[in-house]
């Protein structure tokens, strides 16, 4: 018996923190699979025909045949799964038929570009979303709230493209302040090494601040307009916060005891808030990096977005289980992230 | 007039001189040209598969072919390119060529006949989407190394029945037609695939120009070939741009970033047009909007109502209107420049004839659906249509959805009406006149999907064994005639109601010169521009 | 009974039936609404929307789908066409004005399913925890971590295209970020001191999260819910652009928006309009939504 109780203590064999992890690392693999197996099956149920994606609009039912038992789809549905999981746990997300490429070459190229947009517009959207929404809140109802309210929900309605065009037509086409759309100026074109595969990274690693100029030049007015949708979200929902906190006893007394203004709102108020913050920004930033498919279109910007949307509409399966593999995977690493951000700020949260 | 409105003012007006004299303060490289336009039809670049419009417009000019159209001179027809010469034999079937000398292919290969029987043989076995093309002479994966062959260092071609010379000719001046580089191509074959999967993202051509890259919806850059045996091109560097709204293109344009504009609308060419340094070039394009009436709804069968719907359409109220300067009327299958084309329209807005067709054939109450594809100006035009049908007593149901979608219901004979465009396949009448007049089998197990006649369900009435003898005739002016007549039928009888002829407007900075989308019957040509 | 007899039975410190007693707080939380201007404001627009809906047929001035080739793209202030004309020369004004109605039915479908359907599952995943919680959570995070427009896409090809089917794919795409938010704030309340003691009473579960957990989270998701208003137009819109939603010649504002971007530069009236429409709409929800989250939050009753 004394044998099985040695055998039976997992501690002995697991520490704490491989377990822990051990868990989370299911629940992402978890997550994982059941991501792919609905958009397999959402790829059998669209109104889209794969093979005529294809063999295009002149072919003839021969040809079609021959594609579409080529594309294996005259095999059971789980069987067809079943091959599709074992190619991508070996790192092949096939070929996409749009680009003619490997789906994972694709994304190599396509990811890159939106992270970079998204990343610039998230730190754009906290870096003046969060202030206004303080100042809002602590200005309830003055002036400076209306304007926040009016600047936040103008970035709701209107809609992006209608921002964009206007953006572009003033800054780029009357003033000539910033670039055009594209990534960078053709001339700068493939000129610096691709690491990473965003370009401002990529030249700042070369050194080569002429191409990261430029590069930025390209990027401030997309980013910007992301920035503006976020900061919409972000100023809004701080706001609420911050009310909330406001209004509770604790800064009553805080400010009764003669505790200067800034150090209630920022020091108590503001730190209560931060667990919500974080999934707020999180929950943003993970749709920007979904990417945004009128931005993309409108600054000709080659991300995941349009490349998942594109390849959707034309039953491009491959590319789009790939996309929505990995704007999957980001948004689960994503939220691991901020649940240890809450478990690290917020001893509450347990 | 107090100080702050002359400030307001003052402010208006500099911002209305900045709006209307934008100058072009960047500018492109003098040996390099930019176009902005939309690339993400292209599927693969390799000419035995491409099928896409802007894939035609690169491999047009990565490659040469035994034949070719002079992009400054279209209606010459076809020319000497890879092939120096060529007889045809007496019994009207072979084709023998006569290579040119010291051609070679970007790898420094020289371009023989081999070369030549290899790439058609190669379109053949591959049997991808364009493949029709040539196995319409009677060629199949089987047959074709007998007859494709190299004899004397000439190129025979052998077709199974004596078609017009010009009709061969004019199929292989289409794109899969393209000389490849065999041993390059060979080199890069995977899993017996003939080099397919390389050649969709690399060139092995002896063409203008060498494929530098292909990025999917990004762009596709191309470099000349200094030894092009038709001269060195001036244009050293191509870089198309994918760029998808047309405000975007003309911002870009305006502002000199790019040299030419392919996809502005009527509405921002409105704009740019009259603006200093920008220039507008028309050229009239292949592409035909058309509607139609699937035969086996019992009532669009009847002779009188499938008359009626081409007197519901307003075609000079839309082509004056939003699609004004892009679109032009045609009522016959053949576009514009087509050997045997047509241009008598004689239908136009009549709803009291229509009504009166209509009731001549008992027809009331009828209501149908019709299926667009997700684009604005055909969105438009079903509207237009709904609402000029609603007039003559037909109520019309749009059903929007992508191409892929729309064309899926329409290739199973499942739409009522159907709203789309079609192009020509290569520059000869036969490429219409076998989908629109000819249809072999109407029976749904026929399956003839290629064919719009038989998506119809439309027995074609008889028109098909004149289209089967209008294309083994070899006078050019008989051929000519019987294409004529066969639409004049065909306008009147058939349940296709073609509408406008495509016109492609090019806006570009005024130093470009020579440049062509290659009208009605080829594909863009970079080769011949300067600026 | 006269006014004042009601004002006073409402009024009341001390009211003889629980319907009086509720009644008693609903009037309450009227009078502190009243005196939000704002408030007043917003739910004016609403109401003014709700009319000009309702008589539509009476107030616009032209048939939304009535077609003038001849005179299209005509600017704001064309005498007849107080707000131009579109593409195929409608009226812009009647078609916003029947345009009100089908906005209105999709704000209002996907506002009762969303933020209900997200309430629910956030709240117990976060009051119960656990497998419960690590369940229902994996599901949100699915369906979170999908593209959205995948996920409306395969809803609507599943259901078939039409507007209902496009608002119920909307809304089963947009309760993932109400239950991640309701899970939060559950997290930070649920080991408050006053549910502790609640339970030591004795309610159950089911009465906490219902009585005393959502309460406390409906200010933060009404915020978020009137924020999306706008988002879940344009939505709509974007269904509709794919020939998923609201088809052609709808007066859809979303769709009308869309259908104006191609002439942006030179005529951005036609997308503004609708687009200063949709504006309209979602400042109102927005300061209605801000004057509720005072009446109803009884975390910030002064």
């Amino acid at each position: 018996m004394a044998d099985r109780k040695t055998e039976g203590r997992p501690r002995a064999l697991f520490p704490r923190w491989l377990l822990r992890s051990g868990v989370t690392v299911g629940s992402i693999a978890v997550t994982m699979l059941g991501l792919l197996f609905v958009t397999f099956m959402i790829g059998r149920v669209m109104p889209v025909d794969p093979v005529l994606a294809i063999v295009g609009d002149r072919a003839s039912a021969e040809v079609y045949q021959q594609v579409y038992e080529r594309l294996g789809l005259d095999r059971p549905l789980i069987v067809q799964f079943a091959i599709y999981l074992g190619d991508v746990v070996r790192g092949d997300f096939g070929m996409s038929i749009l680009t003619a490429r490997p789906v994972a070459e694709d994304i190599a190229r396509v990811f890159p570009a939106t992270l970079e947009l998204a990343t610039l517009g998230t730190v754009i959207g906290v870096a003046f979303g969060v202030p206004l929404g303080v100042v809002a809140a602590v200005r309830r109802g003055s002036w400076i709230d209306q304007i926040a309210r009016v600047v936040a929900l103008v970035g709701y309605s209107m809609p992006i493209f209608w921002l964009g065009l206007m953006g572009l037509l003033i800054f780029y086409g009357i003033l000539g302040w910033v670039g055009g759309p594209g990534r960078v100026s053709i001339f700068y074109a493939d000129m610096v090494p691709p690491v990473t595969g965003m370009i401002l990274v990529d030249s700042a690693l070369d050194g080569n601040w002429t191409v990261f100029r430029d590069a930025l030049s390209h990027i401030v007015l997309p980013a910007a307009l992301l920035g503006y949708y976020s900061l919409a979200y972000i100023s809004r929902m701080t706001r609420s916060f911050m009310l909330e906190q406001l209004s509770a006893e604790y800064v009553t007394t805080a400010r009764v005891k003669g505790m200067s203004e800034w150090a209630v709102i920022w020091g108590h108020a503001f730190r209560n808030i931060r667990v919500q913050l974080i999934t707020v920004v999180a929950l943003s930033y993970a749709g920007l990096l979904e990417g945004s498919v009128l931005t993309e279109i409108i600054f000709s910007w080659p991300g995941i977005g349009s490349y998942i949307t594109t390849a959707l509409l034309s039953a491009d399966m491959n590319a789009v289980l790939g996309g929505t593999v990995v704007v999957g995977l980001v948004f689960v690493l994503l939220n691991v992230a901020s649940d240890l951000l809450y478990k690290f700020l917020d001893p509450r949260a347990k | 007039m107090n100080a702050f409105s002359k400030l307001m003012s003052g402010a208006a007006l500099g911002l209305s001189v900045a709006l209307t004299a934008m100058p072009g303060w960047a500018e492109t490289p003098a040996n390099m040209l930019v176009i902005a336009t939309r690339i993400d039809d292209i599927t693969s670049l390799d000419p035995a598969q491409s099928f896409e419009f802007s894939g035609g417009d690169v491999i047009r000019n990565l490659y040469g072919k035994l034949v070719n159209f002079d992009p400054l001179n279209l209606e010459a027809g076809f020319q000497p390119d890879l092939a120096e010469s060529w007889e045809v034999s007496e019994d009207g079937r072979t084709i023998t060529f006569t290579m040119r000398e010291g051609v070679n292919f970007e790898s420094g290969n020289p371009v023989t006949a081999e070369d030549a029987a290899f790439s058609l043989r190669r379109a053949v076995k591959l049997n991808l989407n364009p493949s029709f093309i040539l196995t319409q002479f009677g060629l199949t994966a089987d047959n074709v190394d007998e007859m494709i062959r190299v004899e004397d260092g000439k190129l025979k071609l052998t077709t199974d029945k004596a078609y017009a010379t010009s009709f061969v000719l004019n199929c292989l001046t289409a794109n899969i037609g393209s000389i490849v580089d065999m041993q390059t191509v060979m080199a890069n074959e995977q899993n017996g695939d003939m080099g397919n999967a390389w050649l969709s993202t690399h060139s092995a051509g002896s063409g203008a120009y060498r494929l530098v890259s292909w990025k999917p919806n990004e762009s596709v850059t191309l470099a000349a070939n200094p030894d092009f045996h038709e001269g060195a091109p001036a244009m050293e560097r191509v870089v198309v741009r994918h760029v998808q709204e047309s405000a975007t293109q003309r911002l870009l344009l305006e502002r000199g970033d790019i040299d030419i504009a392919r996809n502005l609308n009527p509405e921002d060419i409105a704009g740019v047009s009259g603006r200093d340094g920008v220039k507008i070039q028309e050229e009239l394009k292949g592409y035909l909007m058309y509607f139609s009436l699937n035969q086996k709804v019992p009532e669009l069968a009847k002779p009188e109502v499938r008359q009626a719907f081409k007197y519901m359409v307003d075609y000079e109220g839309m082509a004056n209107s939003f699609l004004k300067g892009q679109y032009t009327v045609q009522q016959n299958f053949l576009p514009r420049s087509y050997l045997g084309s047509v241009d008598e329209n004689p239908f136009s807005l009549d709803i009291e004839k229509a009504k009166a067709l209509l009731a001549e054939a008992g027809v009331e109450g009828l209501e149908l659906e019709i299926g667009v594809r997700e684009v604005q100006d055909r969105m438009e035009i079903a509207q237009s249509l709904q609402n000029t049908f609603a007039q003559a007593g037909v109520k019309l149901n749009i059903t929007v959805g992508t191409g892929a979608q729309i064309l899926g219901r329409y290739r199973a004979r499942e739409l009522d009406v159907y709203l789309g465009t079609w192009g020509p396949d290569y520059p000869d009448p036969q490429t219409n006149a076998s989908t629109f007049a000819w249809n072999a089998d109407n029976s749904d197990e026929a399956q003839l999907t290629g064919v719009l006649a038989w998506r119809n369900s439309w027995d074609a009435a008889g028109l098909t064994e004149k289209v089967d003898a209008a294309v083994v005739e070899n006078d050019t002016e008989t051929r000519a005639q019987m294409y004529r007549d066969i639409q004049a039928e065909f306008r009147e009888t058939s349940p296709f109601a073609i509408m406008f002829q495509n016109i492609e407007q090019s806006a570009m900075s005024e130093n470009v010169a020579n440049f062509t989308t290659g009208q009605a019957i080829m594909d863009a040509a970079y080769w011949e521009v300067t600026k | 009974m006269s006014g004042t007899a009601w004002r006073e039975w409402l009024l009341t410190d001390t009211p003889h039936s629980r319907m009086q007693a509720r009644a008693a707080a609903l009037y309450q939380g009227w009078l502190a609404f009243r005196s939000n201007t704002l408030a007043m404001f917003g739910l004016g627009i609403l109401v003014f929307l709700l009319a000009v809906a309702a008589f539509a047929p009476v107030i616009a001035p032209h048939d939304p789908y009535y077609q003038d080739l001849a005179n299209r793209l005509q600017p704001l202030g064309t005498e007849g066409h107080s707000l131009g004309t579109d593409s195929l020369g409608r009226d812009i004004l009647s078609r916003l004005i029947y345009g009100s109605r089908i906005t209105l039915y999709i704000v209002a479908l996907v506002a009762l399913i969303a933020p209900v359907a997200g309430l629910i599952v956030g709240t117990v995943a976060g009051y119960v925890g656990g497998w419960v919680d690590m369940v229902l959570m994996r599901i949100t995070d699915i369906f979170l971590a999908f593209p959205r427009l995948v996920l409306a896409l395969a809803f609507v090809a599943a259901l078939g295209a039409g507007i209902e089917n496009a608002v119920l794919a909307i809304s089963l795409t947009a309760w993932p970020p109400y239950a991640r938010i309701a899970r939060a704030e559950t997290l930070t309340i649920r080991n408050s001191d006053y549910i502790s003691a609640v339970r030591l009473q004795g309610a159950g579960p089911l009465r906490i999260i219902t009585k005393h957990i959502w309460p406390l989270c409906i200010s933060s998701l009404i915020v978020r819910v009137t924020l999306d208003m706008a988002g879940i137009i344009l939505a709509a819109a974007g269904l509709g652009f794919l020939g998923l939603g609201a088809q052609p010649p709808s007066p859809e504002w979303g769709a009308m928006i869309s259908e104006g971007r191609r002439f942006i530069l030179d005529h951005w009236w036609v997308a503004t309009m609708p687009g200063l429409a949709i504006f309209t709409v979602s400042l109102a929800f927005n300061l209605l939504g801000d004057g509720l989250r005072d009446v109803l939050d009884p975390k910030s009753e002064k």
